[in-house]
């Protein structure tokens, strides 16, 4: 329970998915002009990233690289991976479009980007390089609980960091920015103060 | 029709800076930042990904008139993801040091948007020849700023350029000198800014953008 709490909290702040790792950061430039239109990716990479990331710790560990199979898949872990998450979303999508057309209206567009956001493939990627790491540590993934917390953390955190983002940027518009910086330097720069906030966290210990 | 036309050199040259696609169009983003902490790993993935980028286009080109179009995203990224699986390899292979510190990066060159960007915007309505000088053009157009990023970061950060030391130790503060790394470099947040600054100076010499 312990190391389920901890790796929960180091997941959305200490391994933040933006500010440690700089995953999904195209769609988090892109996305976070307005408040609700980041709570809705947020939402939906939240959502995407719980339901890919057990399964391919369960196709990693059951199918490429199972002792009991005799030969190690795991160079394969790339397509196998990819092709998951590009499923899973399409299935999502028609999912959420049959039985809840408000949350398909609101996250229409984002669902199909989903699939080529770093941060989904970016998690499972850690996942797997998680699987090898010694038991007693924090960072440890060793089952599908384990799978699912830590999606639900980099989730969260990724959620909470365009957030944050949008609604700095929203105050920001009535800002007086240099003609050159306007834009795109600036957010590269807000999005760097906000690390080095978010740094402050990188000795939490649980 | 020669192979080094007017047309050809304009594909070839505008991402280095017109249309760069990390400054200006802001793609791929993610690796730009995370390997940049060094020079040696920020090489490595720029070469990686013009290889990547350059024969995806190829070969989506070459493709283009039998993929299906209500599939052609699954098709473009299993063709990337085979790619990337094979640079994977061959960097275990011979620079397994560098693939270490590139760690799950190279995998995410699968999701790159520049990849993803080039795919659909130019090798589905191109020739190979022609697709095959834009992979190499955006793919340096990338190594490019990765470079400068990871110079930066590497000098100020441990005083040192691809692992050789070039500020002497002389001049550090602990054998009676006056300088001090510069911590913050090598820190991710520094990243984020030092990319900013340069799409800044991009930005302030492109007047007309």
């Amino acid at each position: 329970m312990e190391q389920l709490l901890s790796l929960f909290v180091r997941s959305i702040f200490v391994d933040n998915m933006i500010f440690a790792f700089f995953l999904g950061m195209c769609s988090y430039l892109a996305v976070s002009k307005n408040v609700k239109t980041a709570l809705g990716l947020g939402v939906a990479v939240i959502f995407v990233l719980v339901i890919t990331v057990p399964t391919n710790y369960l196709l990693q560990t059951k199918v490429l690289q199972n002792p009991e199979m005799g030969v190690d898949l795991s160079f394969l872990s790339f397509i196998i991976f990819i092709a998951v998450i590009a499923g899973i979303v399409q299935l999502v999508e028609m999912i959420v479009e049959r039985f809840s057309p408000s949350l398909y209206a609101a996250l229409g567009i984002f669902l199909p980007l989903i699939a080529v956001n770093c941060a989904i493939m970016g998690a499972s990627l850690f996942m797997q390089q998680r699987i090898g790491m010694q038991p007693n540590s924090s960072q440890y993934i060793g089952s599908v609980l384990d799978a699912v917390v830590y999606a639900l953390g980099s989730g969260i955190g990724w959620l909470l960091a365009i957030v944050a983002l949008a609604a700095i940027r929203e105050k920001m518009a009535y800002t007086i920015v240099p003609k050159p910086l306007q834009g795109l330097g600036i957010t590269f720069i807000t999005v760097g103060l906000m690390a080095m906030a978010f740094m402050c966290f990188s000795g939490l210990n649980i | 029709m020669s192979l080094f036309s007017k047309a050809n050199r304009e594909v070839l040259t505008s991402p280095l800076a017109k249309n760069n696609p990390v400054a200006v169009q802001v793609l791929g983003i993610c690796s730009a930042l995370a390997v940049t902490a060094q020079l040696e790993p920020a090489i490595v993935m720029g070469l990686s990904v013009t290889v990547i980028t350059a024969f995806a286009n190829v070969i989506i080109s070459l493709l283009r008139k039998t993929i299906p179009n209500r599939i052609r995203i699954i098709v473009q990224l299993v063709v990337v993801a085979s790619l990337v699986t094979l640079v994977s390899q061959i960097l275990k292979a011979y620079a397994y040091d560098v693939s270490v510190q590139l760690s799950v990066y190279v995998g995410l060159i699968i999701t790159n948007c520049i990849l993803m960007g080039r795919l659909e915007a130019f090798a589905m309505m191109n020739g190979p020849w022609e697709s095959f000088l834009d992979g190499v053009g955006s793919g340096l157009g990338y190594a490019w700023i990765l470079v400068a990023v990871g110079f930066v970061r590497e000098l100020f950060g441990n005083g040192t350029l691809l692992g050789l030391r070039v500020i002497p130790d002389s001049l550090y503060v602990e054998n009676g000198g006056f300088y001090v790394n510069n911590g913050m470099m090598t820190m991710p947040a520094m990243a984020l800014i030092l990319v900013g600054c340069l799409i800044w100076a991009l930005r302030a010499c492109q007047k007309e953008q």
